[in-house]
């Protein structure tokens, strides 16, 4: 007889990020079901929105998310300049550009730390934070602040890009930087035991991926091309020479592929843009902003943002909606979870990059005593240890694994 | 109580509560474990439990599914313990003082008893480190 035991996730989780629900419902091993509440982090932005000016926003929306805080920004600039379809001084599409790719880099590295911590792999978390470092440094020298860099304004960005610094910012990217993903990338694709862990696991295919809509890097994992840096450019994305990075497995192997291999990307991206800087203003200095809709969007490192801003010609939107890339990618779970293992529900849900601390605080509970049978530390353990079960069974020995994954896993 | 308190800030054992936050001020938490800064240095250690932790780190607002969590987990907390209030959102709401859910969101001060505030949007890590020395300084006497 089946036994279904539902395991609550979150919604609040000692690690980071905001708060979400997920409820796994599992039968012995196999989870049968998920379902996910959100709407823990509601803080009214949109109405919000409503009573600040078209300046303002602009920060508001920085502080929807942490992470992608100048991706939010970008799609609403554009949103606004859409309305009134404003020439934005080259200079400034530049240093858009510059801004949003900093951010995929530092946004990428901080999802393989996380990814590597799940797996056991502590020393690529370690390691992935670490150099996430100097990525934040050059965005504090150019912007003043680690996150929150308060970059764009309608009709611009707010903050030059010292010509004289560009070199150190090369140096860091090209010397620090480079060498480091370089590593990863043989560090993790290469690795026998990560790749035996990940690969077939949480496959989402192609159909699946365009049935539900998904976006960035769980949609370009399926061999679902989309990507509006593209598609529809904006910024400076179009003035240079990069390609959309395109795996066809579906599986959260081909998730990490697709963002290690991004982080190349966006290494050239910056490259050039440094290279092109064209001299000139970096604001158009808009007057006022007409009555009308306006849609923007950006390709932010989890996938398409959208703002649409309705203005009625006075200097407050009167409607400003937002749709951000993880609310698209949340539905997914139910076909890529169901069907896998509890010890790889963890990795699953994190794969997509959601606000996906959650999984830190994941309690199995027995439905019908209501006794708790499995909490977060025990769920990250089972997932560590599979991965050590598995190393051990390709014939790995334990003081290979333990320098492999930072300590023996008991 | 006081040696007791004494004794607590030699290894601070950290609860970091996520309310409505925006992120960056827990993703610089976490960056303080990292090796740049690395504050297991100091025997400050991040817990999976509150009923582990000596200190309750909380950040962003507090609105109306966060407020009742929030008390409940301070009660959980074995006292003496400290508060502290990372960022500007948890000190005074900052740009979010003004939303629908005002009634309801508060600084987390008319909350909870807090003990030191690390103001900025996000705080630097060596911010959050000076505060915690500051807290531990000021307590420890
Ligand atoms: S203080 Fe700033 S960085 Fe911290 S949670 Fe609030 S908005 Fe985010």
């Amino acid at each position: 007889m089946s036994h279904k035991v539902t395991i609550p996730i979150g919604p609040y989780h000692p690690l980071q990020e905001e708060p979400e629900f997920y409820k796994l419902v599992v039968d012995g091993e196999r989870v049968v079901d998920i379902d996910v509440r959100i709407g823990w982090n509601h803080r009214g932005i949109e109405k919000l929105s409503e009573s600040k000016s078209f300046d303002q926003s602009a920060y508001l929306v920085e502080r929807i998310c942490g992470i992608c805080s100048t991706s939010h920004p970008i799609a609403f600039v554009n949103a606004v300049e859409d309305i009134d379809e404003m020439e934005v001084p080259e200079r400034a599409l530049y240093i858009r550009t510059i801004t949003g790719e900093l951010e995929r880099l530092h946004s990428h590295m901080l999802w393989l730390g996380l990814a590597g911590h799940f797996l056991g792999y502590n020393t690529v978390f370690m390691w992935a934070w670490r150099y996430r470092e100097p990525i934040l440094d050059v965005l504090e020298a150019i912007s003043g602040n680690r996150n929150n860099y308060a970059m764009m304004k309608p009709g611009g960005v707010r903050r030059d890009i010292d010509n004289s610094e560009i070199p150190y910012y090369k140096k860091v990217i090209n010397d620090e930087l480079l060498p480091a993903v370089e590593m990863f990338k043989g560090a993790v694709l290469d690795d026998p035991v990560l790749a035996a862990r990940l690969k077939g696991v949480g496959v989402l295919k192609h159909e699946d991926a365009v049935d539900y809509s998904v976006l960035g890097p769980t949609a370009r994992a399926s061999g679902y091309d989309i990507d509006v840096r593209r598609d529809e450019p904006y910024a400076a994305y179009d003035r240079v020479d990069w390609k959309v990075i395109l795996q066809y497995e579906g599986d959260v192997f081909a998730k990490a592929v697709i963002r290690i291999l991004e982080m190349f990307e966006s290494i050239k991206i910056l490259n050039q843009c440094f290279d092109k800087l064209p001299a000139g203003p970096i604001d158009c200095k808009p007057k006022h902003i007409s009555p009308g809709d306006g849609i923007g969007h950006h390709e932010a490192p989890r996938g398409e943002v959208i703002h649409i801003v309705r203005s009625d010609g006075t200097n407050r939107p009167v409607r400003h909606k937002v749709r951000a890339p993880t609310f698209m990618n949340f539905p997914s779970f139910k076909k890529t979870v169901v069907g896998e293992t509890i010890s790889d529900a963890t990795i699953i849900l994190a794969a997509i990059d959601p606000c996906y601390c959650c999984t830190e605080r994941l309690t199995a509970i027995d439905h019908k005593k209501n006794n708790i049978v499995c909490g977060a530390e025990r769920l990250i353990h089972l997932s560590q240890h599979k991965t050590w079960d598995l190393g051990k069974s390709m014939g790995f020995s334990d003081s290979e694994l333990t320098k492999k994954m930072g300590r023996k896993i008991e | 109580m006081s040696v007791k308190i004494k004794a607590l800030t030699k290894s601070l054992w950290v609860f970091h509560l996520s309310t409505a936050s925006c992120n960056n001020c827990d993703i610089e938490i976490l960056d303080l474990l990292t090796p740049r800064h690395d504050v297991e240095r100091f025997g400050i250690l991040l817990v999976g439990s509150i009923r582990h932790a000596d200190v309750l780190l909380v950040t962003g607002i507090l609105n109306k599914q966060c407020k009742p969590i929030v008390k409940k987990m301070y009660d959980q907390m074995p006292k003496p313990g400290f508060v502290i209030a990372v960022g500007t959102c948890t000190a005074g709401r900052g740009m979010f003082s003004n939303t629908y859910m005002v009634d309801e969101a508060e600084p987390l001060d008319k909350v909870l008893p807090v003990d030191a505030y690390i103001p900025g949007c996000p705080p630097k890590p060596e911010a959050i480190i000076d505060g915690i020395v500051k807290l531990v300084k000021a307590k420890g006497k």
